[in-house]
């Protein structure tokens, strides 16, 4: 095994046990990014300098005999989350050269444990997309075959993971955009419940469904990660109170007891019937490790689309009102006047899906259009919880596809903001309802992965894992590595 | 300015007219181009036309959810803290003087043709 192939519970192994150095892992994934990034295209900056630097840190707190699994782990971080000193562009214009002055809380959490970053990844414009082609630098490409997109928004972290660029990488989802590039790339996704890790820090986009999560190559580092980054931070006014279990501990070879629902509506139409049968063929794994399997309906689920398109637009709207031209970002150069430097500014720093949602929010939340949009897509949020909220009296956890189709083409759904935001169907619910989910691989179609989505109750993220462990250990996956070089 | 003009000139349900655009764009202070205008006329329309789907449902009776979780009113101790030194703060801004940010002209021309508060 090369070390950059290692996950962080195997390169803690070979660091606890001295068999590599930090400095010898971080090297190796330096020279693996320099040897695929070229084809890639995951990353937008890459600190190699910086990363050698943090990794002999690592390696003398190690000396000195400190020891946690992420000392020395290199990781690759979404360009959306601030890292001080070091460029956070949104994949937009807007943000070219923009140097955040202070850490977001889950960096602070990882420097604190000695994680080596390597790099910022690409997404779509303001984690604005589910390709990465709404990036305003570069589209990045699907390792797995490199005419097709990676998912997004968070593409960039996903493939980062899937061509071995990085031990692990961290995104943010708010309709889907860790857990859809997961399932598109091969590697485990997580989306912990709202609250669950603290968004100080996390550049804005719909604050009510935005959530930090882990890219894994299998769900022991993803319980690894969660120990790390999940708690409460009075820094973000969202953020929950409640005891962290060590999520290790939930990691069991078997399902006895656990039942799992099946909601019908997300094997309705739609989904490419390769990825169905795939997933049901899970869904009969759980059962053979001891799961109850049964069927329910989440009635409102074909609603979800819709009223998320109204919120997550409204919601952007009022968060990127910030950029100005004033405080950090672009600036139009020629303002003749302070109104005439927005209207320039605004134009040029933005792409079209982030003017798109703008303007979509502005009007939903416009005078005389209120009730009929954002507050009715609020009460039909209440009816996607309430869908949730009655499973849940009967299922620990739901199971479904992630993406109801594999990797798209690049280009494929650009120019149809529609059939775009249809690649988020089955994952927009879960945000919603401010639920945890994962996507863990469940086989391929035509060489492309598929992921097996599940669902949990608020705070449920040990069922979570458990499940997906379980299911994980009974299959091979995870050992199928695509081929780059 | 406000809901009549929009209304008036809605064309379809669910569709938005060219003036409306131009009003969302206007309050969004993004400038467009007349091709932009067109698309987005488009664009908006369509994805307009789709979520009037949440419309069948009759929600006379559901409160709106927010957010969903249980917190209210998150207040922390009304005490001083350490804050970032100026040089800091103004250090991403495009414009500087001393330590304020620095801005065009508020004031003059507005009511020209430069996008200015006509009658807000």
């Amino acid at each position: 095994m090369k070390p950059y192939e290692a996950t962080i519970h195997e390169a803690h192994d070979l660091l606890r046990t001295g068999q590599l150095s930090s400095v010898e892992i971080t090297r190796s994934v330096i020279e693996r990014i320099e040897a695929v990034e070229s084809l890639v295209h995951a990353f937008l900056t890459v600190i190699p300098e910086e990363a050698l630097e943090q990794a002999r840190r690592a390696d003398e707190r190690r000396a000195t005999g400190e020891d946690n699994p992420f000392l020395g782990v290199p990781v690759a971080i979404k360009d959306v989350i601030s890292t001080q000193g070091v460029r956070t562009t949104c994949g937009s214009k807007m943000l070219e050269n923009f140097l955040p002055i202070y850490d977001a809380f889950v960096i602070e959490r990882l420097k604190a444990l000695g994680a080596v970053m390597v790099g910022k990844t690409n997404m779509d414009e303001f984690a604005m997309g589910s390709s990465t082609e709404n990036s305003a630098y570069f589209t990045t490409l699907n390792p797995w075959d490199l005419a097709r997109v990676p998912g997004g928004s968070s593409g960039g972290s996903a493939a980062a993971v899937a061509a071995d660029e990085a031990i692990f990488s961290l995104g943010s989802d708010t309709g889907g955009s860790i857990r859809q590039p997961a399932s598109l790339c091969g590697v485990v996704g997580m989306k912990p419940t709202y609250g669950g890790i603290s968004r100080f820090g996390l550049v804005a986009f719909a604050s009510s469904l935005d959530q930090i999560g882990p890219f894994t190559k299998d769900v022991t580092d993803c319980a690894l990660v969660l120990n790390a980054l999940m708690g409460h931070d009075p820094r973000d006014s969202t953020s929950l109170q409640f005891p962290v279990p060590d999520y290790t501990r939930a990691l069991l070879p078997d399902l006895k007891g656990v039942r799992v629902g099946l909601p019908r509506e997300y094997f309705a139409e739609g989904i490419d019937p390769e990825v169905e049968k795939l997933v049901r063929a899970a869904i009969d794994r759980l059962r053979e490790l001891g799961a109850e399997v049964g069927e329910i309906s989440l009635p409102h689920t074909g609603y979800g689309l819709a009223s998320y398109y109204i919120i997550a637009p409204a919601e952007c709207s009022a968060n990127l009102a910030r950029y100005d031209g004033v405080k950090y970002g672009y600036s139009a150069p020629d303002a003749e006047s302070m109104w005439d430097g927005y209207f320039k500014t605004r134009e040029r720093g933005f792409g079209a899906e982030v003017t798109r949602r703008i303007m979509l929010g502005t009007y939903a939340l416009s005078s005389g259009y209120y009730d009929a949009y954002y507050l009715k897509a609020q009460k039909v949020r209440t009816l996607i919880k309430r869908d949730f909220d009655e499973a849940f009296q009967r299922f620990d956890v739901l199971a479904a596809p992630t993406s109801p189709t594999v990797a798209f083409k690049v280009g494929e759904r650009v120019d149809d903001p529609l059939a775009m935001y249809a690649s988020d169907i089955c994952t927009i619910p879960v945000n919603l309802a401010g639920l945890p989910g994962i996507s863990v691989p469940c086989g391929f179609s035509q060489d492309l992965p598929v992921g097996l989505q599940l669902i949990g109750k608020p705070l449920g993220e040990e069922m979570l894992l458990r499940v997906a462990y379980a299911y994980e250990q009974s299959t091979d996956w995870r050992k199928r590595r695509p081929q780059l070089v | 300015m406000g809901s009549d003009k929009q209304a008036s000139s809605t064309q379809k349900a669910g569709g938005i007219s060219r003036e409306e655009v131009e009003h969302v764009a206007y309050l969004a202070r993004i400038g467009l181009t007349e091709e932009e205008k067109q698309r987005f006329q488009e664009q908006l329309s369509d994805i307009l036309e789709h979520v009037a789907v949440i419309n069948r449902l009759n929600t006379d009776a559901i409160p709106p959810t927010a957010q969903v979780i249980p917190l209210h009113n998150v207040m922390r101790a009304d005490a001083a803290r350490p804050c970032y030194p100026p040089e800091e703060i103004i250090a991403n801004a495009p414009r500087v003087e001393d330590h304020y940010f620095k801005i065009p002209p508020v004031l003059e021309e507005q009511e020209a043709s430069l996008g200015g508060p006509p009658d807000i």
